[in-house]
């Protein structure tokens, strides 16, 4: 039984450290299975309710400011929670349980390592975001630097990054809809694209934001239902739940210290870099911050988000465990119903099998529409930031100066989230069936290595000019693409080489240092007149970072 | 125009540098408190996971690993807290007390 374990969960799970990675992320190949009636008629209310508000916050959006950022009208808690479902993925429902599942406690290092992110967010970002921008990203980068190439650079570091987590996020929701819905891939990657042009598009980003926080409350609920449950079967004791999965687990009490995770420690760290600086990288995160009043409701929601983050990763860690024991030794889960054997429906499963074993089809069927509407949720927050890199840094500030019509930004907006959605379903379905665990180090390679050096430094690092954010940048770029491409994940799993060049699936390690050496380097040797007033505006941005002075306001309705 | 006069006001205010390195001080210890146990984990994770192992008492079977994820977890978010704290009370009197009389 063990080596056939051990041939149908090795390509994904068990390799290497960042494999166990990106199998987190993606969801791995999966069957159809038989129609879902329970859940597709819960996603449907869920689809009915939300597109519900986005004809509610259509009425509401009468301004570009009331498309891009709400008007900076939603609260401290209401962003906490829209952040939280930014954030919390279905591939960490699905995937980091299955990882606890299959290989205890790394699961719990990875949970960290995406968690640690969020303080740094509050300490670092939050509140001189909100105080030096207004709609992009961008806004802070070309504060004080140069409008036009700065803009541009910035403007398609989010553009790569929101394109590669769409692929990403479609492909996932493709698997996931034939393996709970039982419908097929490609109608599911169309209904996702169309559902969030029209949320965008009509509901801009009041919409998007009471997508992210209904989709948050519904999986902090169905998350502690599910755990509370699982946690019934044990009398609520740790000890019990711990000491039955040592028993049930094949690899005994080895599944609560760190294992296949830290195989290669230097690939442990590219990765948690990665998602670390990554993550304080992510546009559709970032410009969230600008959807409330004032810095201090920009600290408010930071602190909102990282109380539910945390609590939820604490709960994937019993759901992980719970599902070693009650999964783990009931054959009716596994394919011909051998124990050990392949999991029905593959790697992911286990949180969903969990589900029907202690709720039965109900439970099932509203965790299902979970994992979807949380797809959804995540896609149209990514096709918001997209849309407002193009209409707002490319089209009004590029390429008209900053003097637009509003109808015409409008209209620009309108064509850019259509788009986004078109190109989404395209790539969605070109993708299917391919291994696109590369993407996810791809999306967290370029955030780490060019939004958020230029970033950081923009806002920390007076000695920073145009033409040192220029060099860095693009080096992040072009060495994050590049290790990438060499890394085992694209050099042997996608073009077959027998061995990869760069060791790693995630280049952080690498291309991090180079992006910010390079940046260093372009700054410090440029002489000329403009970085001297660029180094000497820094004062001024300090100012406004610090105390708000001149920031944007809250539109009053 | 009354932006740069007031930020002109600002930089030259007495108590506008003393908010800016106090901010400073507070926001690299809290870094360094989040980023130093997290990097030692990790480290300790790679290169020592026995470490990990010791059990929390005799007759239990849990090691301390899981509940210091836990109290990492724990921890981390005590320390927004802690920021939110003192950002909403001390830094912005202070920032109110450099803003009062200000032209915009």
């Amino acid at each position: 039984m063990k080596p056939l374990f051990r041939v149908l969960i090795a390509p994904a799970l068990l390799s290497a450290a960042a494999t166990c990675a990106s199998a987190a992320e993606t969801l791995q190949a999966v069957e159809k299975q038989p129609l879902n009636i329970t859940a597709i008629a819960m996603f449907l209310v869920f689809v009915l309710t939300t597109l519900g508000i986005t004809y509610w916050a259509a009425n509401k959006t009468k301004s570009m400011d009331d498309f891009y950022n709400a008007g900076g009208g939603i609260t401290g808690f209401q962003n906490g929670l829209a952040l939280a479902g930014d954030y919390m993925s279905a591939a960490a429902l699905l995937g980091v349980t299955s990882m606890i599942f299959f290989n205890g406690f790394d699961g719990v290092l990875y949970s960290i390592s995406f968690f640690v992110a969020w303080p740094l967010l509050l300490f670092l970002f939050a509140e001189r975001i909100r105080n030096l921008g207004r709609i992009t990203l961008s806004d802070i980068a070309s504060f004080r630097l140069d409008q036009n190439r700065i803009r541009t650079l910035t403007a398609f570091g989010s553009l790569t990054v929101v394109c590669f987590y769409l692929v990403v996020q479609m492909v996932g929701a493709g698997q996931l809809i034939q393996l709970l819905f039982g419908l097929p891939y490609n109608y599911a990657v169309i209904a996702v694209g169309l559902l969030m042009a029209v949320y965008v598009t009509f509901g801009g980003m009041v919409a998007t934001t009471w997508v992210q926080i209904i989709k948050a409350g519904l999986l902090l609920v169905g998350g502690t239902l599910l755990a509370v449950l699982a946690l019934s079967k044990f009398g609520f004791s740790f000890e019990q739940l711990f000491k039955q999965a040592v028993a049930a687990h094949h690899d005994g009490e080895l599944i609560l210290l760190p294992s296949k995770l830290v195989a290669d420690p230097l690939a442990l760290i590219s990765l948690s870099l990665g998602l670390v600086f990554g993550t304080a990288g992510l546009p559709h995160i970032l410009m969230r911050f600008f959807t409330v009043p004032d810095a201090r409701q920009a600290r408010k929601s930071v602190f909102i988000a990282t109380g539910f983050i945390g609590f939820f990763y604490l709960i994937v860690a019993v759901l992980g465990l719970a599902a070693i024991v009650i999964v783990g030794r009931d054959p009716a889960f596994y394919e011909s119903g051998i124990l050990g054997g392949k999991l029905i429906g593959g790697g992911n499963m286990p949180v969903m099998h969990l589900a029907k074993a202690v709720g039965g089809d109900l439970l099932l069927g509203f965790i299902s529409a979970v994992a979807f509407a949380t797809i959804l949720a995540v896609v149209s927050g990514l096709t918001m930031a997209g849309t407002s890199a193009i209409s707002h840094d490319l089209y009004v500030m590029v390429f008209k100066k900053g003097r637009a019509e509003a109808k015409d930004e409008r209209r620009v907006s309108r064509i850019a989230s259509v788009g986004i959605g078109i190109v989404a379903v395209v790539l969605g379905i070109l993708f299917k069936d391919q291994n696109i665990a590369f993407l996810v180090a791809l999306t967290f390679g370029v955030a780490a290595s060019v939004n958020f050096p230029i970033l950081a430094l923009s806002m920390y690092w007076k000695g920073l000019t145009t033409r040192g954010a220029l060099i860095g940048g693009i080096a992040g770029l072009v060495s994050s693409v590049s290790l990438v491409i060499l890394s085992p994940a694209v050099w042997v799993k996608v073009l077959g080489n027998p061995e990869a060049i760069f060791p790693f699936d995630y280049p952080a390690i690498i291309s991090m240092n180079v992006a910010f050496f390079f940046t260093w380097l372009g700054s410090v040797t440029d002489r000329s007149g403009e970085a001297m007033l660029e180094r000497e505006r820094f004062d001024d941005q300090l100012i406004r970072a610090q105390t708000g002075l001149g920031a944007s306001q809250a539109v009053n309705h | 125009m009354n932006h740069a006069i007031e930020s002109a006001r600002i930089r030259n205010h007495p108590r506008y540098q003393e908010l800016v390195s106090r901010q400073r001080r507070f926001v690299a210890c809290l870094v360094a408190a989040t980023l130093v146990p997290y990097f030692t984990f990790i480290l300790i994770a790679a290169f020592a996971p026995h470490l990990l192992a010791q059990k929390l008492s005799a007759t239990s079977i849990i090691n301390i690993g899981w509940p210091l994820g836990v109290a990492f977890i724990v921890g981390a978010w005590l320390f927004t807290g802690l920021y939110i704290l003192r950002a909403n009370g001390e830094f912005d009197a202070l920032t109110a007390e450099i803003r009062e009389g200000a032209i915009v």
